[in-house]
């Protein structure tokens, strides 16, 4: 066993020179070049640009022929003039503030009663037991299912927009929490436990933290369930009493038949949900990730 | 050269020699078994050991004999299925695991501080507390930098700066340097001997290595395998370094080959 030591040096002095030669030649050379803004056009910006502009194309040209009516098949030229009418009505930042303003909202409220009923089944294991498979077949119900019986119960209010946006993304929040507390090793929860992480301490410096990757996944698809139950209800649940958002200006647009405005309002949705995930998850996931030396070299 | 042999056939001297002295750790008649699907495992029995304070005290045994097992125990990880664990001391025991086990989502620096609030360090105070002990491991350059950014041998130096954090009673280490290379094992056998004197600590160490055991320990316990006992315990200082390794491995050796010819 002792052949292939090496005989250690003798004075400090020699240790720490030692110690500071392998302490070089153990240290990454300074990070990874930043990509050239050239190669990120090139291999991130061009592909999805290209996909769009053909999109266009395509409808453009089933336009020309008239698949369909051109009443019932706008050109995009059309769907682009419905949405500057938008803009200078001045309804389209209000419109989308309205959504983004309820999304938010009940989004947070998700986040809060999520984590908690999160946190308390995973220290709860009877009921875990007892709720985690409620939990699980929830998720996959579609919330849009709550809607009539959320009209019934709260009238067409606030309340009933809220009521289904809470029941589509507390389960996401809620399982994201439990798989991420799941996953956590339990080196890291011994290791707390030997610092002297209890109670409080222990889930604040040691459970989070380590299960973050995990919730934030959770979180992700959180918010893409609040913006979908969040259209579901504003579609179903229209009435003149409730701010005008995107999911009644689509269902205002059907009842005038102005298929112009519907798919102008169709892409004002699925441009805010893509914006939100692009600028405020994507960056958090992949700063996460990184930070813990998880994520790959591609930014 | 003589052969001290304090345990081998006679157990009562170490228990009377270190309970004369300020005993930092002290287990009687501790027995560990686990119950699996194969029947019921015992991996510690009966195992009588005290620590003294300050004193240095390395165990020895071979893979899977339940080293692990046994700072966990010290550590309060698990309980003894019997016998009793002494910790007197009023700080829980630090433990340093045989993986680092820092915290990644923290800085090096970060990780240390996290000890240091859990013992109770004031706001203030935790930098300048957290840089002197990453410079104690000589590390001061260490403190922003990720767990993922750091070499092994660096790892286990962060790992050991926050373990010392703790100022527990006792530092229990596992294999800490296992992993590593010979020339950092080397530095890092010469660095904790450094800080072991400096800091007037309380070292239980275990490891499967005999040159690491006796070049580290005041004293040397040899553990047994499955059921993992005390088979033999020599003092470090009546003995030369290269004839008391050579002493150990050969009893080490033994130990395997008793298994091999069952
Ligand atoms: N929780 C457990 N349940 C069942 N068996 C266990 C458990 N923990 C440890 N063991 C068994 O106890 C024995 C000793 O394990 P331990 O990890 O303490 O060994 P070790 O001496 O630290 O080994 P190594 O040198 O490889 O780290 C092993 O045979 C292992 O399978
Ligand atoms: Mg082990």
């Amino acid at each position: 066993m002792a052949a292939g030591e090496t005989v250690a040096p003798r004075k400090v002095n020699e240790t720490a020179a030692v110690e500071a030669g392998l302490d070089a030649l153990d240290s990454a050379p300074a990070g990874p070049a930043r990509t050239p803004v050239r190669q990120i056009l090139r291999e991130r910006v061009l592909p999805p640009v290209a996909a769009a502009v053909l999109v266009l194309l395509a409808w453009q040209v089933a336009y020309e022929a008239e698949v369909k009516p051109h009443y019932l098949l706008p050109s995009p030229a059309d769907v682009w003039r419905a949405l500057s009418d938008q803009w200078y009505e001045g309804t389209l930042f209000s419109t989308v503030w309205t959504s983004m303003q309820r999304g938010a909202l009940g989004f947070a409220a998700s986040v809060v009663i999520g984590t908690a009923l999160g946190l308390l089944l995973g220290a709860v294991r009877w009921l875990r037991t007892g709720i985690g498979p409620v939990l699980s077949g929830l998720q996959s119900l579609p919330s849009v299912a709550w809607v009539p019986a959320a009209v019934v119960w709260f009238g067409l209010t606030d309340a009933t927009i809220y009521a289904v946006v809470l029941l589509g993304a507390v389960p996401s929040i809620t399982n994201g929490l439990l798989a991420g507390v799941d996953q956590v090793p339990p080196l890291y929860l011994r290791a707390g436990r030997v610092l002297g992480a209890t109670g409080p301490a222990r889930v604040r410096h040691v459970l989070l933290p380590a299960a973050l990757p995990g919730y934030l996944a959770g979180l992700k698809q959180g918010w893409a369930f609040s913006w979908r139950s969040l259209m579901a209800a504003e579609l179903i649940a229209s009435s003149p009493e409730l701010g005008l958002g995107l999911g009644q200006l689509l269902e205002n647009a059907r009842t005038y038949q102005d298929m112009a405005l519907v798919l102008a309002t169709i892409g004002e949705i699925l441009v805010v949900g893509i914006a939100v995930d692009l600028l405020l998850f994507a960056p958090l996931e992949r700063r996460v990730l990184r930070s813990r030396g998880l994520a790959g070299t591609r930014s | 050269m003589s052969e001290t042999v304090l345990r081998a056939g006679a157990p009562a001297r170490t228990v009377l020699v270190a309970e004369a002295e300020d005993p930092a750790v002290r287990l009687t008649h501790v027995s560990k078994w686990f119950d699996t699907a194969g029947g019921r495992q015992t991996v510690l029995d009966d195992i009588g050991l005290t620590v003294g304070r300050g004193e240095f005290v390395c165990v020895l045994g071979a893979s899977g004999c339940g080293k692990s097992t046994l700072l966990n125990l010290v550590a309060g990880l698990d309980r003894p299925s019997t016998g009793t664990i002494d910790v007197p001391g009023e700080r829980r025991p630090a433990l340093m695991f045989q993986d680092h086990a820092l915290f990644p989502w923290l800085t090096a620096g970060r990780n240390v501080e996290l000890a240091l609030r859990l013992r109770g360090v004031p706001r203030r105070d935790r930098p300048e507390e957290a840089r002197r002990l990453l410079e104690l491991v000589r590390l001061k350059d260490a403190y922003g930098k990720r767990v993922h950014e750091l070499s092994g041998g660096m790892r286990q130096r962060v790992a050991l700066a926050r373990a010392l954090a703790q100022e527990g009673d006792v530092l229990l280490m596992d294999e800490p340097f296992a992993a590593l290379d010979a020339i950092t094992r080397d530095v890092l056998h010469e660095e904790l001997t450094r800080i072991w004197t400096e800091n007037n600590l309380t070292v239980l160490f275990v490891t499967h290595n005999v040159r690491e055991a006796v070049r580290l320990g005041q004293r040397v316990v040899l553990l047994s395998s499955r059921p993992g006992r005390i088979a033999r315990e020599w003092a470090a200082a009546d003995t030369p370094e290269a004839a008391l390794t050579s002493l150990v491995t050969d009893a080490l050796r033994e130990e395997i080959r008793r298994h091999g010819r069952r």
